[in-house]
């Protein structure tokens, strides 16, 4: 997909030279920041072939949690550890009912996307909450020697999800689950201990994009914050390359394919394309990535 | 004599550059039985499927009513009066046995819905023509009984106007009281004029049934005869028929005390009272028809499906197996049936897959010794003669022998002391089949104990020490090398049949 992306970049520069310029690509590495924190979840639970719906609820719930605590004078900062554990939670409740229950993913996953907005919701009273003061507020909008806080987390995120998934054990488990679990199984490995790490780890993302959000916005609102990042999580995995039928993938191709999304977002609004057709434009944009993952599977299935 | 009403000549198919079937004849007349025999891998399924449209031959000519029909399509055939009644039943459980039978091909009334009370109806007609009476056509399929899917699968045959109907094993997976009932259905079938192609193991239902049988071996025509002109040591022959000792070479270990004893053990129907002992440096071999329980008692012992009774010594010390875990720290590896679904992890690399049972071992804490791991990969490339490009190829690009090799090599790194091998060179060419038994050689002169799970009798009787015939779920008996023969190993794979009947 790197091809792709490099395409897009090139084809958003011939149309509109301000596009690779070092502000404007900051602002895209910033733009994609969160929502490749989320995609580098979704590659754990996709490669296990199953989904998580509810991150961007999770997300919410986890921004609410984020400020409501940073609002506690004096422990203000634990906002950000509070988030990622509440993450980790409902993470880990999707998890159990998975693993353990044996519940199919897209409707436990679906049902907690519900239900863990409305505990978003309830968190602030159905407001938005805000801190002006926020101690964290760097996260959001800081840099670090000129790189914003944003894409030096992102990027951590990326490269510790790699060394899990490719040098520890639990890493060839995971491919192994998502390969074939009956397989995985016969091998003696713990298949239901498997599933619940990848969703919890999902969940904890997701409670760290909480944080990331709020961190952003000085404030959170239940309702609103997060709405179909599940979504956008997912298009990333899957323009990375990553199989929905489970063990294959990497989330180097996740990485890539959260640049792509962004690229398209911030390249089509600076070509000066209409609201209503970056959508369009976008969907396709899927549509045709899931067109050539199943392409790539019959290309293997032949050989 | 009838004119055949279809017959095949000199119908040869290759798939991947193998030939499974070699110009080979046959032919099915109205109102007659014609039983199709041979081994697994013999070609009886290509066979069969090329008469229901399924395969293509890749030469050979099929005629129907004297006239020559080219199968695009399973449509063709049963447009042609073939129909299949496979061994899997392809029915819809969520649907009633009236919508089963005449799925896609319902009667219509005048405006063009489907006309169901003539579906019911003529369902009804069907299953009493099939002494049927008591199976409900608004019954869901879910509901039935093997043997009644069965009959359900024959309506549907029927409601097609079926004029030659195959048989798969159809009574693979029936008891015994459900066999004698297909059996009349299918002498009522041939009164009625359908010609019956029967596949079975089973000699006593060839010589209750048959008329005509055909014998096919490695892919070639052997024999045709009428079932008067032969006998049960003569059709075993022709199936075998092949110098066994020479295509098995049966290396000489030194066989030394017991390493797994298995006391009366139990799981569910398919695993009864199993007892036997299993010696360092001996191939044990299971033979037994398909659903003797053969698989089952590998799964129970491997701790998949854990015994709900009986005992287990490990070198004497008694044990539990509760998960495939537990087998494994025990020493005991499992090599199953099918290396698809149960042995790999098709899209994981080669190095991967044989890590895979011991990668706790080729790690410091959480991380892996990627260079040890590496290393031990291209150690069973080596030993094994693992025909790839690199150790990071994935297996599903490797050849069937080649993947088969990988599941093995996985399972000699936790270094077992008894190896579990169901049908270990199953869809495997001659060549890697040669090597996978040279590969058994050599583990059992190292002391290995391997037990062995074969449908195929030359292989058993070839490659064992000592046999056990499984058949019903139970042990019907244990043979030594030097007293097995063919004759003695298929008469113990039906045994139970006759004694439970009497």
């Amino acid at each position: 997909m790197l091809p792709a992306l490099i395409l897009l970049a090139v084809i958003f520069q011939v149309i509109n030279p301000r596009f690779m310029t070092e502000t404007n690509l900051l602002i895209v590495l910033q733009q994609s920041s969160i929502n490749i924190v989320l995609a580098a979840g979704m590659t754990f639970v996709i490669l296990t072939g199953g989904i998580d719906l509810s991150v961007g609820s999770i997300l919410a719930a986890s921004a609410m949690i984020a400020v409501i605590v940073s609002l506690m004078p004096e422990i203000g900062m634990l906002g950000v550890p509070a988030a990622i554990l509440a993450g980790l939670a409902f993470g880990m409740m999707n998890g159990v009912l998975i693993a353990y229950l044996k519940l199919p993913p897209f409707i436990v996953t679906l049902g907690s996307l519900t239900a863990v907005r409305g505990v978003a919701r309830l968190l602030g009273n159905d407001t938005t909450v805000f801190n002006s003061d926020l101690p964290f507020a760097f996260l959001g909008n800081g840099t670090f020697l000129g790189v914003p806080w944003l894409v030096i987390i992102a990027l951590l995120v990326v490269v510790i999800s790699w060394f899990v998934l490719r040098r520890t054990v639990l890493g060839t488990w995971i491919y192994a689950v998502g390969g074939n679990a009956e397989a995985a199984r016969l091998t003696g490995i713990k298949v239901p201990l498997v599933l619940l790490f990848v969703y919890g780890v999902s969940g904890l993302l997701a409670g760290l994009g909480g944080a990331l959000s709020a961190a952003r916005l000085y404030a959170a609102n239940g309702l609103q914050l997060g709405q179909s990042y599940e979504l956008d999580a997912i298009a990333a995995v899957i323009l990375g390359g990553t199989s929905f039928v489970g063990g294959v993938g990497s989330i180097w191709g996740t990485l890539i394919g959260g640049l792509i999304i962004a690229v398209l977002s911030n390249g089509l609004i600076l070509a000066g394309v209409s609201d209503i057709w970056q959508y369009i434009i976008k969907g396709l944009v899927i549509i045709v990535a899931v067109a050539l993952d199943r392409y790539r599977l019959q290309a293997g299935a032949r050989t | 004599m009838t004119a055949p009403f279809i017959s095949l000549s000199g119908m040869s198919k290759s798939f991947v550059g193998i030939r499974v079937l070699k110009d080979v004849d046959f032919d099915v007349r109205e109102g007659e039985v014609h039983a199709l025999l041979g081994e697994n891998g013999a070609g009886k399924s290509t066979l069969i499927k090329m008469m229901a449209g399924l395969y293509k031959p890749d030469s050979g000519t099929i005629t129907v009513n004297g006239e020559e029909m080219k199968f695009a399509a399973t449509g063709d055939a049963t447009a042609a009066g073939i129909a299949t009644v496979y061994q899997e039943l392809l029915l819809f459980p969520e649907l009633t046995v009236a919508e089963n039978v005449f799925l896609g091909h319902y009667p219509r009334t005048g405006a063009g819905w489907i006309d169901w009370a003539a579906v019911r109806a003529r369902t009804r007609e069907l299953l009493d023509q099939l002494d049927t009476h008591d199976l409900d056509v608004d019954a869901k399929v879910l509901t039935l009984s093997v043997a009644q899917r069965q009959r359900v699968e024959i309506a549907k045959a029927l409601s097609r106007n079926a004029r030659i109907l195959i048989m798969d094993e159809p009574t693979a997976s029936l008891v015994e009281s459900d066999v004698q009932r297909l059996m009349q259905v299918v002498r009522q079938l041939r009164e009625r004029g359908v010609g019956i192609v029967y596949v079975s193991h089973r000699m006593s239902e060839i010589f209750a049934l048959a008329d005509r049988v055909t014998v096919l071996r490695d892919g070639a025509h052997v024999a045709t005869c009428d079932i008067g002109e032969v006998n049960e040591q003569q059709l075993v022959s022709m199936m075998v028929g092949r110098p066994i000792d020479s295509l098995f070479p049966k290396a000489e270990a030194e066989i030394g005390e017991t390493v797994l004893e298995v006391k009366s053990l139990n799981h569910g129907r398919h695993v009864q009272d199993i007892s036997f002992r299993l010696r360092r440096g001996e191939i044990l071999g299971i033979a037994g028809l398909v659903g003797s329980g053969r698989t089952e008692l590998a799964l129970t012992l491997f701790g998949m499906t854990p015994a709900t009774s009986g005992e287990i010594l490990m070198e004497g010390v008694p044990v539990r197996i509760g998960s495939p875990r537990q087998a494994r720290d025990l020493g005991i590896a499992y090599v199953p049936e099918d290396r698809g679904l149960q042995g790999l992890v098709r899209p994981m690399a080669i190095r991967k897959n044989v890590s895979m049972a011991t990668i706790e071992k080729l790690s410091s804490g959480i991380f892996i010794k990627a260079r040890a791991e590496a290393e031990r990969a291209r150690e069973a490339v080596r030993r094994f003669g693992i025909r790839c490009r690199d150790i990071d190829q994935p297996v599903s690009e490797l050849s069937g022998g080649n993947q088969q090799k990988v599941v093995i090599a996985k399972w000699l790194e936790t270094e077992p002391k008894v190896l579990i091998l169901d049908e270990p060179t199953r869809g495997v060419d001659v060549g890697a089949k040669a090597e996978i038994h040279t590969i058994m050689g050599e583990l059992v002169k190292r002391g290995v104990a391997i037990l062995m799970i074969s449908s195929e009798l030359p292989e058993v009787l070839g490659m064992s020490d000592r046999m056990l015939v499984m058949s019903g779920g139970r042990v019907t008996a244990e043979i030594d090398r030097a007293d097995a023969t063919p004759e003695r190993v298929g008469a113990a794979m039906t045994a139970h049949r006759g004694a439970e009947a009497a």
